[in-house]
C-alpha cells in the first residue's frame, strides 16, 4: 500500500526490532569468545548425548502430539457426537497445565512406588523390579509422553480451524465421488490441512527445546540443561553461550519449516468461501468412540492430573495457605498482565507499520522481532544479562561521574528484568496474533480512509484498531498463559526477594514434594483457564 | 488508553520498590526457605533488622561476579563447602570477625583468615534396607564392589554433595583408582541417577534398591513428614569407613559479601546465626549437626550414635572439585 508514512514509523520499529534481538546478538558475541577447556571437553564427552536427547525429545514429543490432536481436531471440526460442544474447548485446557507439574503427578502415579504398579504386584504376586517389566516414566520416552500430553493442543487448535475453514463445497463434492468420511478426511481434508499442521508441529517442536523443568525432573540431559549446568555447573558463560548457539541452530530450522509450511497455507485457505461446513453425523459405536476418545484425552491430559493437584493441595492446605503465597500470585498476575499489555503494543506497531508502509524495509523489523520466540528461557536469559549489565554498570558510572550515589541495578536487580526477558520471548505470539486480524481486513478500506483525509494514526486508531480487538485480545491472552507459565528464564532472571508461582512450584517439584506447592499449581492452571476459554470463544466466532 | 498508562504505571511502582531496598540485609542463600525463613524472622524480631533473602540452588556466585561492585548482597549461605571456596576464590567475599564468632565456631570450622564460618555439619551416609540388609559396615570403597550389583541408587553425580563426595575420594586414592571407583559405582546402580536423597529412601522403601546414598539430615526430616515416615523407617542409618578414615564430611556455612554496603549490621546477622538460638534451629529443623559445642544435635540426631569423621582438611575438597565434575561427564554417570 503507498502511503506518506512519516519515517519516525520506520525508527520505532527498527528500535524494537533492535531491542527484541539484541540477545541473539550478546549469544552470538558470547559464543565466539573462547571457552577455555569446557567446550572441548564437553564436547568429547557429554555433548553428542545432550544433541541427541534433544533431536529425539522433539521427535517423538512431535509424532506423540500430532497423533493424539489430529483426530480430535477433525472429529470436532467435521462430526456431531455426543460431547462435541465441551471437547471443542475443553481440550484446550490442557494448555494451562505447565508440563512438569503433568510430570510429577504421573510419576507419582506409574512410577516403581506407585498405586498402578503396587496393585500389579500384588495382584499377580510379583516381588522385585527384576521379576516383571514395566516402562520406566523418569525416562525420554517417558517425557515426550508428559511433554505431548501438554503440547498437544497447539495442534488441535490450529488443526481444528484449518478444518473448520476448509470449504464445504469441497467436501460436498467429495461425497458426491462416494467418499466416506474416512476417504474424505485422508484425501482431502488432512492433505489441506497439513501447513496448519506442520505450523502446529514447529510450534511444539519449539516448546520441546525450551522445556527445562521436566527433563531436569526427569534427569534426561538435553540442551536446555546442558546450558543451565554449563553455565552455572561450570561457571563458563562462553561454553554455554556455545550450547546456546547450537540450540539456535535446531530451533531456527523449525522455523524455517514453519514459514515453509504457512507459505502454502495462504494458497490452500484463501478458498475459504462459507464457513458453516456439513458435519457427518455419527451414530452408535462410532459416536461411542468418538466421545471415548475426547473424553480419555481430556481426563488423562488434564482432569486426571488436576484431581490429584486437588487432592494434595486439601492435604496441605494449611501449609501451602500463607501470606506469601499471595504475594506470588500477584507477582505472576502483575507480570503477565504487563507483559501482556506491551507485547500487544509491540504487535500493533510493527504490524501497523508492515501494512502501511510505502518502504520494502519495513518489513524486517517485524519478521526480526519474531525470532524472540526462538530463544528458550536459559537461552534468553544469557543473552539478556550480557547487555543488561553494560547498561546497569553505565547507568551508575554516570551517576558517579556526575558526583552522585548511582541507583544500583536498575535494569537486572529489578523485575524489569523478567518483563524485559518475557517481552523479548512472547511478542511473536502478539505479532503473529494481529497479523492474522490483520489479513482478515480488506485493504480498501484503508485506501478508503487515506482519501477521506485521515492520518496514518487515525487510521489505525479509528479503523484498524476496532477491528483488531479481537485479534489483539486473542494474542494478549496467550501472552498472558506463557507468561504464568515460564520457568527457566523467570529462574535465572529474577531479582533479589522475589518469587512467583512458577519458581516456587518449581521448588517443590524438584524436591518431589509438590503435595506443598500443589495450591500455586492449581492458580497457575486457573489463571491459565479464564483466558483459554475466553480465547475458544473470541476464535469461534471468527470462524 | 488510560487504563494501559495506569497498568503501566503500577509496574514502574513496582519496579522501583524493589530496586530501593536499599537499608534492608540482603541475603544470598543456597540454602532453602523454610530453614532460613524462621530463623531470620526471629533476628528481625530482635534486631529490628529487615532482612531480604533470593533463594537458589544454583548460580549465586555467577550473579555475584556480574552484579560486581553493584551486587546488593550482604550474607551469602552456602549449602555445601565447595560453594563457600568458589566464592573465596571468585574473590566475591571480605574478611569478617568478631570474638563472638569466634567464640562461637570452633578453628576447624572457620576459615583462618576469617573469610567464611561454616554453621552446620552432615555426613554423607549409606542407608541400607532394614530388612534385606540390615545395619551395615561399609566403606564408600565398598559401594564399588559387584556384590551390589543393581542393588544402589542415588542422585545425579553432579550434584555438590556427591561431587564433594568424588572430590574426597580423590583426595584419599587419586584420579586412577576414584575412576576406577566411580566405573564401579555406575555399573551397580538399580537405575539412572536421579532425584535427591530423599527419593532414593523412599527407592529402598520400595524395594527398587537395597543401598541408597543420602546426608544424614534426611532421615530426621523424612520422620518430621507423616507421609514419609514409613520410608525413613524402612532403612539403617550406616556411617561410612569407620575402621579406617572416618565418614565424608561436608559442612554449610556463611561469608559476607565483598560489597556489602551494610557490613555493620551483617557482622550482627553472621553473629545471631553462629549464636544458639538460630544454632538450635539448624539443629531442630534440619536435623543437622551444630558448630557451635554448646548446642547439642537433636535428641533424634543424637539417637544415631557417635561417629568418626573424616579428618581431610575441609579446603583440599575444593582442589579436586573440577577434576570430580570431569570425571563425572567421562564415565558418563548420569547418563
Amino acid at each position: 500500500m503507498i502511503l506518506g508514512l512519516s519515517r519516525w514509523w520506520s525508527l520505532i520499529g527498527y528500535l524494537i526490532a533492535s531491542v527484541i534481538t539484541l540477545p541473539l546478538v550478546a549469544i552470538l558475541i558470547q559464543a565466539a569468545l573462547p571457552a577455555e577447556s569446557v567446550f572441548g571437553h564437553l564436547l568429547n564427552t557429554v555433548l553428542p548425548t545432550y544433541i541427541s536427547n534433544t533431536l529425539l525429545l522433539m521427535f517423538w514429543v512431535c509424532l506423540g502430539a500430532i497423533l493424539i490432536a489430529t483426530p480430535a481436531a477433525w472429529l470436532v471440526a467435521k462430526c456431531h457426537f455426543p460431547g462435541r460442544g465441551i471437547f471443542q474447548w475443553a481440550l484446550l485446557l490442557p494448555l494451562a497445565m505447565p508440563a512438569y507439574v503433568v510430570a510429577y503427578v504421573y510419576t507419582d502415579l506409574l512410577d516403581y512406588a506407585g498405586p498402578i504398579q503396587k496393585s500389579l504386584r500384588s495382584f499377580f504376586g510379583w516381588l522385585t523390579p527384576q521379576d516383571y517389566y514395566f516402562p520406566e516414566v523418569r525416562s525420554l520416552g517417558g517425557a515426550a509422553m508428559m511433554l505431548a500430553l501438554v503440547l498437544f493442543p497447539y495442534i488441535y487448535l490450529l488443526a481444528r480451524t484449518a478444518f473448520m475453514e476448509q470449504s464445504s463445497s469441497l467436501q460436498h463434492a467429495s461425497r458426491i465421488m462416494g467418499c466416506g468420511p474416512w476417504l474424505s478426511f485422508w484425501r482431502l481434508s488432512l492433505p489441506m490441512a497439513r501447513p496448519a499442521l506442520a505450523v502446529g508441529v514447529s510450534l511444539v517442536a519449539m516448546e520441546t527445546a525450551a522445556d527445562f523443568a521436566t527433563v531436569s525432573y526427569f534427569a534426561v540431559p538435553t540442551l536446555t540443561t546442558a546450558v543451565y549446568d554449563t553455565w552455572l555447573g561450570y561457571g563458563s558463560l562462553s561454553a554455554a553461550a556455545k550450547l546456546s548457539a547450537i540450540m539456535l541452530l535446531v530451533v531456527f530450522s523449525m522455523i524455517g519449516f514453519e514459514r515453509f509450511a504457512r507459505r502454502k497455507q495462504q494458497l490452500f485457505q484463501k478458498q475459504t468461501g462459507e464457513i458453516k461446513s456439513v458435519l457427518y453425523s455419527l451414530k452408535g459405536v462410532k459416536a461411542f468412540l468418538a466421545t471415548s476418545y475426547c473424553t480419555f484425552l481430556l481426563v488423562t491430559a488434564f482432569l486426571l492430573p488436576f484431581i490429584i493437584l486437588l487432592n494434595y493441595a486439601w492435604h496441605y492446605f494449611d501449609e501451602s495457605w500463607h501470606a506469601e503465597f499471595w504475594e506470588f500470585s500477584f507477582n505472576s498476575l502483575y507480570i503477565s498482565v504487563i507483559v501482556s499489555i506491551i507485547a500487544a503494543l509491540i504487535g500493533i506497531v510493527l504490524m501497523f507499520i508492515c501494512r502501511v508502509s510505502p518502504r520494502k524495509a519495513d518489513l524486517l523489523p517485524s519478521r526480526l522481532s519474531a525470532t524472540g520466540y526462538a530463544l528458550p528461557g536459559t537461552v534468553l536469559a544469557i543473552g539478556i544479562l550480557v547487555p543488561l549489565t553494560y547498561l546497569d554498570f553505565a547507568v551508575n558510572d554516570l551517576y558517579e561521574y556526575m558526583g552522585q550515589l548511582g541507583p544500583g541495578l536498575i535494569f537486572t536487580g529489578s523485575v524489569f528484568v523478567l518483563i524485559f526477558a518475557f517481552t523479548i520471548r512472547f511478542s511473536a505470539i502478539a505479532i503473529g496474533s494481529v497479523e492474522n486480524s490483520y489479513k482478515r481486513i480488506s485493504p480498501s478500506l484503508d485506501m478508503v480512509t487515506i482519501t477521506m483525509g485521515l492520518s496514518p494514526a487515525a487510521l489505525l486508531w479509528r479503523v484498524h484498531l476496532p477491528l483488531l480487538r479481537k485479534g489483539i485480545f486473542a494474542g494478549m491472552l496467550l501472552v498472558f498463559i506463557e507468561c504464568m507459565k515460564e520457568l527457566p528464564a523467570a529462574l535465572l532472571l529474577r531479582p533479589v526477594g522475589f518469587e512467583n508461582l512458577a519458581t516456587y512450584v518449581f521448588q517443590f517439584v524438584s524436591d518431589e514434594q509438590l503435595e506443598h506447592g500443589a495450591l500455586a499449581a492449581i492458580v497457575i492452571v486457573l489463571v491459565g483457564l479464564v483466558p483459554l476459554i475466553f480465547l475458544n470463544r473470541s476464535l469461534e466466532q471468527h470462524g | 488508553m488510560k487504563i494501559i498508562a495506569n497498568l503501566l504505571m503500577l509496574g514502574l511502582m513496582c519496579l522501583s520498590s524493589v530496586a530501593n531496598a536499599a537499608d534492608k540485609l540482603t541475603v544470598y542463600s543456597y540454602r532453602q526457605a523454610f530453614l532460613i525463613d524462621p530463623i531470620l524472622r526471629d533476628f528481625t524480631k530482635e534486631t529490628g533488622i529487615d532482612v531480604d533473602v533470593v533463594f537458589s540452588k544454583k548460580g549465586i556466585a555467577e550473579r555475584m561476579m556480574r552484579e560486581g561492585r553493584l551486587s546488593p548482597a550482604d550474607i551469602v549461605l552456602t549449602s555445601d563447602f565447595y560453594r563457600l571456596m568458589e566464592l573465596v576464590d571468585k574473590k566475591l567475599v571480605v574478611p569478617a570477625s568478631s570474638a563472638l564468632l569466634k567464640t562461637n565456631i570452633p578453628v576447624q570450622y572457620r576459615s583462618p583468615d576469617d573469610n567464611w564460618y561454616a554453621l552446620t555439619m552432615r555426613v554423607r551416609t549409606i542407608y541400607s534396607s532394614k530388612d534385606r540388609l540390615g545395619k551395615l559396615n561399609i566403606n564408600y570403597e565398598d559401594l564399588a564392589d559387584p556384590k551390589y550389583k543393581g542393588k544402589i541408587c542415588t542422585r545425579s553425580g553432579k550434584h555438590p554433595y556427591n561431587i564433594s563426595l568424588i572430590a574426597s575420594m580423590i583426595a584419599h586414592h587419586g584420579e586412577v583408582e576414584t575412576k576406577a571407583w566411580l566405573i564401579g559405582l555406575k555399573a551397580n546402580l538399580a537405575r539412572k541417577p536421579q532425584g535427591n536423597d530423599r527419593g532414593q529412601v523412599k527407592a529402598v522403601k520400595e524395594g527398587l534398591c537395597d543401598i541408597a546414598i543420602g546426608n544424614s539430615y534426611y532421615l530426621g526430616k523424612m520422620l518430621q513428614d507423616p507421609k514419609q515416615v514409613p520410608w525413613a523407617e524402612a532403612v539403617e542409618i550406616n556411617f561410612p569407613n569407620q575402621d579406617n578414615l572416618g565418614s565424608h564430611i561436608n559442612v554449610s556455612g556463611m561469608a559476607m559479601a565483598k560489597y556489602s554496603r551494610n557490613k555493620e549490621n551483617a557482622l550482627k546477622l553472621m553473629e545471631y546465626l553462629s549464636g544458639n538460638k538460630a544454632q538450635q534451629v539448624y539443629a531442630e529443623v534440619n536435623m543437622e549437626y551444630p558448630v557451635n559445642e554448646d548446642v547439642k544435635p537433636s535428641a533424634l540426631v543424637a539417637s544415631w550414635g557417635e561417629f568418626k569423621a573424616d579428618n581431610l582438611p575441609i579446603y583440599k575438597l575444593a582442589e579436586f572439585h573440577h577434576a570430580a565434575v570431569r570425571m563425572l561427564d567421562e564415565v558418563k554417570f548420569d547418563l
